[in-house]
């Protein structure tokens, strides 16, 4: 019989379990990962509320950076618009390698006037008009790899800390909007009202959110399975979260923290024992950022782009080929600078 | 930490009070950081799917690598047809589908075989089914995005091809060069040297040569893999100057276990020696399932919906304009709202709409025919 010839071992093979069991296919997911994290991520803030109530200061707050500028400010024109102008500023800001390009939506005027009927309106057709903006790239022949996404994330809404109940022009506007974008109310400088004020203040809140139909973040019916349900209750049973919000620092226990300095106390911002803002904060960007996100992608431009498909008895192409400009309500100061 | 661990850790900390611990470290921390992993945690969920088409002709090994690739057995109950049988066989396409989890990540795989390739006396053509069959997935995923209810779709398009080159010739045969061309614009093309344990490490070298060199001259696009990042460490890019520089990659597949050098491999047994499919020395398998599985198949992925879904649909969208410039009249719409699946309120919908526009067209009918009587 011919002599057996070894085969030379010069690379080295893999053993044992990897050879009969492990495939691999888990490193799909490192894959997309990657892909992600290089392309960066975005995210739209709008914030609703009338002057005064510390809205910029909190979304500086949030954020660690000064991506909105406060109406408070010495040099800042005041003058109280005689409508609602939207304005939208963005930043790309980065925490441990991953990028987020963060736009801030500001709605100076709301709920300012003597008479604030259809103070909401404004708003309604920017939310709109930037849902028709994603569909119409969509609808694109040639369209972008990445469809800039400017759509509203998410809604911030301030709830003034009167300790009563939510008022009318609160009902009108979380109802026309609660449908086509993320709520999240918030009680705003909820330092004026003591833990058992606050406690009652939500609770009646939150009936007269049921009473009117009104949906906030997260949605109910948006629950995907049990496990997501569960844990959403336990945040509906908490909502609205009573913040406080400021960039100043001061020194507790040999500590610097972020608070508001009274004579009688400092209010740490970051204290869970004095305010919620980092309940909020958690919320929003550390859990359910992307379920912002996703909710927004999958259910709330869906039932937009339904409506429009329905509603527009065209066909695809001429709706592709029509040149319908996109009405002008807004006050688009786009800046993008690196924080 | 697992992601969704981590995720009810959040809300726990959102909804109880605690002792403050030394928060200095945390001040600067915003915490949008998470997002990569608020992403993970809902693919792990939904899981990923992936179509992998394997073409050539009868008896070069396709079954047996796909069974080595995926340590699966696809083709155990399959029936191999004679000759005779196989004089008046076309082309089919037949579609096998495995769920496969692995460490919780869960994967959808739909294996796309082309039985009868290649294997005609008269082989005219014999690509047609293949490419009628891409764009008729295509052309579904279209119609499912343009859709109205868009929340299940179903992503059967075709990520990729391995196309298996015989090792017997001198390089690629007019058939290879037909099939490539015609499918290099709707799918990922990897050509693959098939049966590579009956050639010897310098014949196989030149045969890659060789068909590197005719890839080029015929124009043919095959899948090219993306460049490295410039900040991967250097062994990683020099792993990936390797890769590039090995394809097309000659592979060897096995489904038996024989023992080599004291372990059980995957191997083949010869009088003469034993080829081991994993050893690298032996033949490219490795690499290539590497390549497919673990480093790429993202991309694969992507590269099918950026760029040859998108070719088709922009190419699908200019025929339907250039054709509705051209009549004149109106005419129903084209339908790309959906036919597949409409509920019932769509439907009704549909219908009405339907009624309005041929409404619409009697009355323009009735019209254009009173102007042309009154001339």
């Amino acid at each position: 019989c011919p002599p057996t010839r070894n085969s030379q071992q010069q690379t080295s093979f893999k053993r044992g379990s990897d050879l009969f069991g492990y495939v691999g296919i888990d490193a799909v997911l490192e894959q997309m990962q990657r892909k992600t994290m290089k392309a960066g991520f975005e995210f739209n803030i709008m914030v609703v509320g009338q002057s005064g109530l510390g809205k910029s200061t909190l979304v500086n707050t949030l954020f660690k950076s000064k991506v909105s500028r406060k109406s408070c400010t010495s040099n800042f024109e005041e003058k109280i618009s005689k409508t609602v102008r939207l304005h939208a500023v963005s930043h790309v800001i980065e925490e441990k390698g991953v990028k987020m390009k963060l736009t801030v939506i500001d709605t100076p005027g709301f709920g300012d006037q003597i008479n604030n009927e259809n103070c909401w309106e404004p708003i309604v057709k920017y939310v709109n008009e930037q849902y028709e903006k994603y569909l119409r790239e969509e609808l694109n022949i040639n369209r972008k790899r990445r469809i800039p996404d400017s759509r509203v994330h998410c809604c911030v809404y301030f709830l003034p800390a009167t300790g009563h109940r939510l008022r009318p022009i609160d009902v009108e506007f979380m109802k026309r909007l609660g449908k086509m974008v993320s709520i999240v109310p918030v009680i705003a400088k909820a330092d004026t009202l003591t833990v058992e004020e606050r406690q009652e203040f939500k609770e009646r809140i939150r009936e007269d959110l049921t009473a009117n139909g009104i949906c906030v973040y997260p949605q109910r019916e948006y629950d995907e399975d049990p496990e997501e349900r569960a844990l959403n209750d336990r945040i509906r049973k908490s909502i609205p979260f009573a913040v406080v919000g400021t960039d100043k620092e001061h020194q507790v226990n040999g500590n610097k923290v972020l608070g508001r300095k009274t004579k009688w106390g400092i209010i740490e911002v970051e204290n869970v024992a004095h305010c919620e803002f980092a309940n909020l904060r958690d919320l929003l960007i550390r859990s359910h950022l992307q379920d912002l996100k996703d909710v927004t992608h999958n259910i709330l431009y869906e039932t937009y782009r339904v409506q429009r498909l329905n509603e527009s008895n065209m066909n695809f192409s001429e709706l592709v080929l029509s040149t319908w400009p996109l009405g002008n309500g807004t006050d688009k100061c786009e800046t993008e600078s690196q924080l | 930490m697992d992601a969704i661990m981590l995720q009810e850790k959040l809300v726990e900390r959102l909804l109880c009070p605690r002792v403050r611990t030394a928060r200095q470290k945390e001040k600067q921390y915003v915490g949008f950081a998470t997002l990569p992993n608020q992403v993970h945690r809902k693919s792990v969920k939904k899981g990923f799917d992936f179509t992998l088409m394997v073409a050539g002709e009868s008896g070069m090994g396709k079954s047996t690598l796909v069974n080595s690739l995926f340590l699966t057995d696809l083709y155990k109950d399959r029936k191999l047809l004679n000759a005779e049988e196989r004089i008046n066989q076309t082309v089919e396409i037949i579609k096998h589908t495995v769920d496969i989890e692995e460490k919780g990540v869960k994967l959808k795989l739909t294996i796309v075989d082309t039985p009868g390739f290649g294997d005609a006396v008269n082989n005219n053509e014999c690509w047609k089914p293949i490419t009628d069959y891409i764009d008729q997935q295509f052309e579904q995923y279209f119609r499912d995005e343009s859709g109205l209810n868009r929340k299940n779709i179903q992503d059967n398009r075709v990520h990729c091809c391995l196309y298996f080159i015989p090792p017997f010739g001198h390089g690629l045969r007019p058939v290879d060069v037909e099939f490539m061309k015609a499918l290099h614009e709707k799918v990922n093309i990897i050509p693959l040297i098939a049966k590579a344990d009956c050639l010897t490490p310098t014949e196989i070298k030149k045969l890659k040569d060789r068909i590197r060199e005719e890839i080029d001259k015929f124009g043919i696009k095959v899948y090219q893999f993306p460049e490295c990042d410039s900040d991967e460490d250097e062994e990683f890019k020099q792993l990936d100057k390797e890769l590039k520089e090995c394809t097309p990659f000659a592979v060897i597949g096995s489904n038996t276990v024989v023992e080599a050098r004291g372990q059980r491999v995957r191997g083949r047994l010869y009088p003469w020696g034993i080829v081991e499919v994993e050893n690298q020395s032996h033949c490219d398998f490795v690499k290539l399932r590497n390549m497919l599985i673990r480093s790429h198949m993202h991309d694969l992925k992507d590269v099918t919906c950026d760029v040859h879904y998108e070719n088709y649909r922009a190419q699908c969208i200019q025929e339907m304009t250039s054709k509705l410039a051209q009549d004149n009249r109106m005419e129903s719409p084209i339908p790309i709202l959906p036919l597949s699946t409409p509920d019932v309120d769509t439907e009704k919908l549909i219908k009405m709409k339907d009624e309005e526009l041929r409404r619409m067209q009697e009355m323009l009918n009735k019209m254009q025919q009173q102007m042309h009587d009154k001339d």
